[in-house]
Formats: C-alpha cells, sequence, structure tokens
C-alpha cells in the first residue's frame, strides 16, 4: 500500500520533524511525575513519528531500521520491565509495586527510590505502548506482504 | 470555566458528530471524527482536565484516525446502505 513516491517536501519535513517528536516524547515521559503527562502519552507520541516515517518514506526503509523482530522483543519487554519491577519490590519484602523496598538495592533513600520505580514502569509502560501501536500500523499498511 | 465557549465547543461536537455518522464517504467520516477528537480535546482542557486532553490529542486525533485511512483502503470508500 504504502510506496515510496520521492516528494521532496514531505521528506525534507518528516526528516525536520521526527527528532523533535522523539525528543518531546522523552520530555512528557520525564516530566510525568510533575506535569500532565507520562509514559502512555510519550508511547503514542514515540509510535505517531514512526508512523509519519512509514508514511513519509517507506515500509520497507523503516523496517530495516525498526524490524519487526525488535518490534516483538519490545512489545514483550515493555511488560516484562513493568512486572520485572512490581515482583522485585516482592522480593525485597514489600507488596506488589511498592517501590519504596527499592531503595535496598539502589544508593538512594526510600523516597528517591519511589521515584526512581515509578520512572521504571512508565519508562516500560512507554515502549510497549510505542511498539504496539507501530505493529498495528505495520500490520494495517503491509497489506498481507510481509 | 467560560460558558460561552463551553455552548460554542458542545454545538461543533454535537454537529462533528452527527454529521460522521450521516455523510456517505467512509474517508470524509474519519476526517470528520478526527475533528470531533480534537473538539473533544479542547472541551476537556476547558473543563480542566488535561491529562485526559492530552491522551485525547496523540490517540484520538492523531493515531486512530491514520488508522481509519490506513483500514479504509482496505475496503470501498462509498457505503452501500
Amino acid at each position: 500500500m504504502i510506496r515510496r513516491n520521492d516528494d521532496l517536501i514531505i521528506e525534507t519535513l518528516a526528516r525536520l520533524l521526527i527528532p523533535f517528536i522523539q525528543a518531546f516524547a522523552l520530555y512528557v515521559l520525564f516530566l510525568g511525575h510533575y506535569s500532565p503527562g507520562g509514559g502512555f502519552q510519550g508511547g503514542v507520541l514515540v509510535a505517531a513519528s514512526l508512523i509519519l516515517l512509514i508514511i513519509a518514506f517507506d515500509l520497507e526503509k523503516t523496517t530495516k531500521r525498526f524490524s519487526e523482530k525488535f518490534n516483538v522483543i519490545c512489545n514483550g519487554g515493555g511488560v516484562f520491565i513493568y512486572a520485572g519491577i512490581g515482583l522485585l519490590c516482592i522480593l525485597l519484602g514489600g507488596n506488589l509495586l511498592d517501590y519504596s523496598v527499592l531503595s535496598k538495592i539502589l544508593p538512594v533513600g526510600p523516597e528517591e527510590a519511589r521515584a526512581l520505580g515509578i520512572l521504571g514502569v512508565e519508562i516500560g509502560v512507554e515502549i510497549t505502548v510505542a511498539a504496539c501501536l507501530v505493529s498495528i500500523f505495520i500490520d494495517l499498511a503491509a497489506n498481507g506482504e510481509n | 470555566m467560560i460558558w460561552q465557549l463551553d455552548l460554542i465547543l458542545l454545538l461543533l461536537v454535537l454537529i462533528t458528530g452527527i454529521a460522521a455518522l450521516s455523510v456517505r464517504d467512509l474517508l470524509s467520516s474519519a476526517i470528520i471524527l478526527g475533528a470531533y477528537s480534537f473538539l473533544m480535546c479542547l472541551l476537556w482542557t476547558e473543563m480542566g482536565a488535561v491529562d485526559v486532553a492530552f491522551t485525547e490529542a496523540t490517540v484520538g486525533a492523531g493515531v486512530s484516525t491514520v488508522f481509519f485511512v490506513a483500514a479504509i483502503y482496505h475496503t470501498t470508500r462509498r457505503t452501500k446502505d
């Protein structure tokens, strides 16, 4: 469905926009403690930048950089980070997702360990949401070819 | 909360919602649904729910419109009924 059509304006604009969208996604992720935003919105922004790459260029060119095998790894890896942090809190003697006990293995106090734990969970959510939305769009756009 | 702005936004949400259901062309319907999502985002922001508005702007107006357009490529553009 999506083939390269060599439009100079669209390709230049996409090449300029994509780094700023991804930098804004990281900003939304890391400022999610203090302002609106967080893992889900940042993940959707990363997915939007990759979908823009697929639309402006080519499906093959994008899957060369962001292959479907890596996509599947990201899909499971985000859930693994989320569940791993939650189970690590149980193993250290707290409740599920009780981040303050992470201060036993991190060189910070319980309050900072709580902030770092929720940041790790948000990173897991971001990776999974981005990979999931991109894989849905690749399945829609590939037309059953690959 | 400015009630004049609320009234205008609610009227536009109603108009775009009814138009997205009643238009015959599926591609136009998807684009009008994107406009509906953007107006809902403005309404959430006006009511003070900035987090919900952010999600609505990224998912509703951004990604789901692209999904609808990509899905319409696999079917006919005109509705039969």
